[in-house]
């Protein structure tokens, strides 16, 4: 299933997801994650942000701004709130029609709906959950030296390829693939919300707008949908904080995390929890930091009574600090944890909660 | 109804441990099991059965022979008959070409109502299958369903769609896809008369019995290859802060962290 003519394919797209009006965060990391991709491609390649909705003029401002150097806008009263079939639509046609060669999805419950869908209509490769992403052989090297094990003496930085490597967990994150797509275009993935970063913002930053013929009718849309509900919930946006303090079983109940809110509120955080504590019904699954929860990069990761399950450690060891609290000297965290300490958290917690502010 | 159920026979992630000398995985003694999603597209499938009497659930997989233990499982929690297609022909396939796999089994099965299966697999996480099977079928789909009711006598449902933020309701028609989150219902035991039937059926079919194109399965079809796979680096070891008491150990902390301008 090759792709004819893979130079005819330019540019990085985005799918600026926006939901009730309002950009996604994963949207404006992708801008930047593509900003610094289409850099390394050079040869006038251009991040593009693809905005799909209805009147949503005033987003593209927003895409300049973090970084876009254009915005393929296509609205429709049709397109008004995502559907499979809408947006599956105007989105395969925008790519016959433009041909990127890379188009970035956000690893969300939309994104990971529609990216399959548009993968297997234009027969083209799809990455799921991307965690790192290179072009050039060279940064990938750069990469791979850093963060993994792989033995790099093989390849070569110079080399000019650059086709998308795109990096993933698998297995629950005991084993990391590198996957590419060499003969079809464009190039895809769903990358996962909070692993990129966001460019500074510049205000009053402006780029060209393509505005995009839709081909649309009601009976392309074979589902109906009733209602949107926004849960009341208290919202946890993990991935934006500064500080999570997160709990594990070592809590030994769902009250502990009495504690850890008080501790959360004192130090300026969010509070987090393994995926035990989520399954015990403790807390719900929109605090749970993991490979099935949430990535999380803040400054501070506080993680009382959590043993390390791989597959907490791999949403949460590229934080800034890590500072475990555990009675079990033994316990895995302490062997990616910045600072480990040993003890109970019901004491400990409160000794630093003192401390805290203290001059 | 009828209903198809996709499944797929995973080792149990929790289980898998990795060979610190050769970074690969080691898999010897690693149990294989129904993938936790899927069992909850099939407990779905059951209980549509349970209350609409004259409703069949066939179960379709891929992969090595062995996955029959799987689709036995299957059975025996009450699904009516399993298919397993099974050739080296398709092995090595990514999500497209696993689709396209698919969905020619599931054509070879002929009409249904209801097309169902989980979200992702746990040795994957991609979720992408279900939704490209959907599209090489040309179905209409809603993934990440946690609330199902039929309406209309079958010929159509109302769904509630996970979302971080809160949820949609969707009403589609049959014939449709639907993906299944672990939310949506406590999958059933297998019951003892189910393991004991024998004369349910599970039948294994090759790449020439689905009539698949073999230019659209495999490794060498699929438009997506592994270029290299490895193991994490451990992050270097921290500090272990020592101190006599809580406090102490409380202070050390905080001194650290503000020294270092963290806080």
């Amino acid at each position: 299933m090759a792709t004819e003519n893979l130079s005819d394919y330019k540019d990085i797209w985005v799918f600026a997801e926006q939901r009730q009006g309002k950009l996604m965060n994963v949207a404006l990391e992708l801008i930047g994650e593509g900003y610094n991709l289409s850099r390394e491609i050079g040869a006038d390649t251009k991040v593009c942000a693809l905005l799909i909705g209805n009147n949503i003029d005033d987003l593209a401002k927003e895409c300049f701004e973090y970084g876009a150097d254009k915005v393929y806008l296509v609205q429709d009263p049709l397109l008004e709130n995502y559907t499979t079939d809408a947006y599956t639509k105007v989105i395969t046609d925008a790519i016959h029609e433009y041909k990127p060669e890379i188009v970035l999805y956000g690893a969300t419950h939309i994104g990971r709906d529609l990216a399959p869908r548009v993968a297997a209509r234009v027969d083209t490769g799809l990455t799921a959950d991307c965690t790192h992403l290179n072009v050039k052989l060279g940064s990938y090297i750069e990469y791979a030296k850093e963060n993994t094990t792989l033995n790099t003496d093989n390849l070569d930085p110079n080399d000019p390829d650059t086709g998308l490597k795109m990096t993933r967990p698998a297995f629950g994150g005991n084993l990391m693939a590198t996957i590419i797509c060499p003969r079809t275009r464009p190039q895809m993935s769903t990358v996962r919300p909070g692993v990129m970063s966001k460019r500074e913002r510049v205000e009053g930053a402006v780029g060209e707008i393509e505005n995009v013929n839709v081909k649309l009718t009601a009976a392309d849309i074979r589902t109906e949908l009733i209602r949107v509900v926004r849960e009341t919930k208290e919202m946890v946006s993990l991935t934006d904080a500064d500080i999570i303090c997160s709990g594990g079983r070592g809590l030994g109940g769902p009250d502990g995390f009495k504690l850890i809110k008080e501790f959360a509120d004192k130090v300026g955080g969010v509070v987090g929890s393994s995926r035990a504590c989520v399954d015990s019904g403790w807390i719900d699954h929109s605090h749970q930091v993991g490979q099935t929860g949430t990535t999380v990069k803040p400054t501070i990761y506080f993680a009382c009574g959590i043993s390390g399950a791989i597959q907490h450690l791999a949403g949460m060891q590229n934080s800034d600090i890590i500072v475990a609290i555990n009675k079990d000297p033994e316990a895995p965290i302490f062997e990616v944890a910045d600072y480990g300490i040993v003890g109970d958290l019901y004491k400990v917690i409160p000794e630093i909660m003192e401390r805290w502010d203290a001059e | 109804m009828k209903i198809i159920v996709c499944a797929k026979q995973v080792p149990d992630t929790n289980e898998i441990r990795i060979n610190p000398e050769t970074g690969t995985l080691i898999r010897d003694g690693v149990p294989s099991i129904l993938n936790p999603d899927d069992a909850n597209a099939l407990e779905l499938a059951l209980e549509i059965k349970d209350k609409n009497p004259g409703t069949t659930v066939t179960v379709v997989s891929m992969g090595p022979p062995q996955a029959q233990e799987m689709l036995e499982e299957c059975l025996a929690m009450g699904a009516d008959e399993g298919i397993l297609v099974s050739d080296r022909a398709v092995g090595g396939s990514d999500t497209w070409a696993t689709s396209n796999a698919l969905a020619a089994a599931i054509r070879k099965v002929g009409d249904f109502d209801l097309l169902l299966g989980g979200r992702q697999a746990i040795d994957g996480d991609t979720a992408q299958v279900g939704p490209q099977i959907a599209e090489k079928l040309g179905l209409p789909q809603v993934t990440y369903v946690t609330e199902f009711e039929l309406e209309e006598g079958g010929k159509s449902m109302v769904v509630k769609r996970a979302l971080e933020d809160g949820f949609e309701e969707i009403r589609i028609h049959t014939p449709c896809m639907l993906t299944a989150i672990k939310e949506l219902n406590d999958p059933r035991y297998m019951s003892i008369s189910g393991i004991y039937n024998k004369d349910k059926d599970i039948k294994v079919w090759n790449a020439a019995d689905i009539e698949v194109d073999l230019t659209t399965v495999g490794l060498k079809a699929s438009p997506t290859n592994v270029f290299r796979s490895f193991t994490p680096k451990p992050k270097g070891k921290g500090v272990m802060l020592e101190g006599d008491t809580d406090g102490e150990l409380a202070q050390h902390l905080v001194d650290d962290l503000k020294r270092k301008h963290i806080i």
